[in-house]
């Protein structure tokens, strides 16, 4: 479990983030959402101890991660933030195989080759291995990261708006995957999304923000609800059932 | 471009390198040791071949690693300040301590070298437009403001033409005695290799390494000591050498990629080669005479350079 406790994040006087509290449970698929600036991103930011923060703590199982030491972090917790300012020429199987680089250090084991294995199954890339990153459609380079961070195996993986850019073709894939490494490898998984729709079918726990706050956190049908959604983006909603999904119309 | 062929051509360009010159040296005379000849071949030949290939190896080494940090395929040396602060601190060397001996002005020169290159760093990283062509740039009005603060004491100090005489890339000074201060950068090749993991992910961002467990700043700082370094010893035996920094990792990395792990030893083949090749061109031109190494170097790296330009836009 991560436990979030009164985080403060201010840049000059605006806080982005405003005494957040939150537990996030292990073995699900948790989805941050809300308007841009509501510090969805910033949040996750600071779990994984990317940015600092202005007050309150961040426990991984029990452990302040601020006394984690890196290479122990980089085992347990793992971050993907937007990718595509990333220009380096590797293949997909190399860049596959940094994710053992918490374990490894470079030399890699016969373990190290079995999880750069799965990962490549889990996301499909066995053809493409060999290929490089600059070779890839989006959608196959967001799977090549995603992949990495399979291949470094951490309980907790975290993604900033891993749709990004992808179409819905790529995006389905893409929680598919997320789902099976929930459901068969018990990993937790915390999202940032700004699809919401994609939220409410892929989701169990789905967490609101608006202005540094938490608005609600609940259960898909808690927070896919007219009046929590309008209070959230501040615009008109509807919201049907659709195939035993809860489905937004905001257009 | 097998890594064996380049040391098959590696070996061939360094057997025409000792063969040539204004004494005729054949291989009967070196099989029966021929006084002259091996004295040739041992004060003057052989310290300019292994000049040659430990700078040519250590120039193109120090473009990787700096391109890499910076994820930036046109930062090297010489566009990031890093040669041009060497210069300062030779200069600074010949005006405070004038009867220093070589290795107490390679330190001078390394430890300026290595400030002018983490002040490049820590610009690069205050600013936030990380575009393709603004951080070279950058790098280049740095090394031109370092540069004209060199030429400013230079004249005072009447120093302008000792100064490039230190500057000017010449191998043909380079005897036994002069040079040996070079061999410092193979344990710093090696150190580079051991580090190869490091780099390659570091240049995916401080983020990306941080979720690999990496000491981002360490990394770096370890990357920027090394080309510091390299590009004193450099600069001090044999002057400054353009281009090679920037143009052979960039050519050999459209085989071999970037991970460092698979292009460093290429790379340093490469950059061997290249200097080599640079140099033997040098001293047939317009045999008896010699045209500067700066010069070959210059017009077969931007042709190169130019080629890269126009690849990229295809």
């Amino acid at each position: 479990m991560i436990e979030i406790k009164s985080v403060v994040k201010q840049y000059g006087r605006k806080r982005v983030l405003d005494n957040v509290s939150l537990n996030i449970e292990k073995g699900k698929i948790t989805s941050f959402i809300g308007p841009n600036g509501a510090g969805k991103s910033t949040l996750l930011s600071i779990i994984s101890r990317l940015i600092g923060k202005d007050g309150g703590e961040v426990y991984l199982e029990g452990q302040l991660v601020d006394r984690i030491d890196y290479n122990d972090f980089a085992r347990r917790l793992s971050i993907l933030r937007q990718t595509n300012h990333i220009n380096v020429r590797l293949t997909v199987r190399e860049l596959v195989s940094f994710g053992r680089f918490p374990y490894s250090e470079g030399k890699l084991k016969a373990e190290d080759l079995e999880h750069i294995e799965k990962a490549l199954e889990y996301t499909q890339l066995q053809d493409e291995q060999h290929k490089y990153l600059d070779e890839l459609s989006g959608g196959q380079r967001q799977r090549a990261f995603i992949a990495m961070v399979i291949a470094q195996d951490t309980d907790y993986i975290l993604l900033d708006e891993p749709l990004n850019n992808l179409d819905v073709k790529h995006s389905v894939e893409i929680m598919k995957i997320l789902r099976r490494l929930v459901r068969e490898l018990g990993k937790t998984v915390v999202i940032v999304m700004h699809d919401i729709n994609f939220a409410s079918c892929y989701s169990d726990h789905i967490v609101a923000f608006n202005k540094g706050q938490i608005v609600k956190e609940g259960e898909v049908e808690e927070i896919i609800r007219k009046e929590v959604l309008e209070d959230v983006y501040d615009t008109n909603f509807v919201v049907q059932d659709i195939m035993n999904r809860r489905i937004c119309f905001y257009y | 471009m097998k890594k064996r062929y380049l040391l098959v051509l590696l070996i061939l360009l360094s057997i025409i390198s000792l063969f040539i010159g204004v004494r005729k040296i054949s291989l009967q005379d070196i099989l029966r040791f021929e006084d002259a000849a091996m004295r040739t071949m041992v004060l003057s030949r052989i310290p300019r071949l292994i000049s040659l290939i430990l700078a040519g190896m250590g120039m193109s080494i120090s473009g990787l690693i700096m391109q890499q940090l910076s994820q930036n395929k046109f930062v090297s040396p010489t566009t990031a300040g890093t040669i041009d602060s060497a210069k300062l601190g030779i200069l600074f060397s010949l005006i405070v301590f004038p009867a220093a001996n070589t290795i107490v002005k390679m330190l001078i020169s390394f430890v300026f070298a290595l400030a002018g290159s983490l002040l490049f760093m820590f610009i690069l990283r205050k600013i936030k437009m990380k575009n393709t062509v603004i951080i070279p740039l950058i790098g280049i009005m740095m090394a031109n403001i370092i540069g004209s603060v060199s030429s400013f004491f230079a004249y005072r100090y009447n120093l302008t033409q000792s100064l490039s005489s230190w500057m000017q890339g010449n191998f043909s000074m380079v005897i036994k005695g002069r040079y040996e201060l070079l061999y410092i950068s193979l344990p710093l090749v090696l150190i580079a290799y051991h580090y190869t993991n490091q780099f390659t992910i570091a240049g995916m961002g401080e983020e990306f390494a941080f979720n690999l467990g990496l000491n981002y700043n360490s990394v770096v700082n370890i990357g920027i000591s090394i080309v510091a370094l390299i590009s004193a010893l450099v600069v001090i035996t044999v002057g400054r050498i353009p281009f090679l920094g920037l143009v052979i990792p960039n050519l050999i990395s459209i085989y071999y990629g970037d991970n460092l792990r698979k292009n460093i030893i290429p790379t340093a083949l490469a950059g061997a080669i290249f200097l080599l090749f640079s140099d033997i061109l040098g001293r047939i031109v317009i045999y008896p005479y010699e045209i500067p190494i700066s010069l070959t170097v210059g017009i077969l790296g931007s042709i190169i350079f130019l080629y890269l330009l126009f690849r990229r836009n295809h």
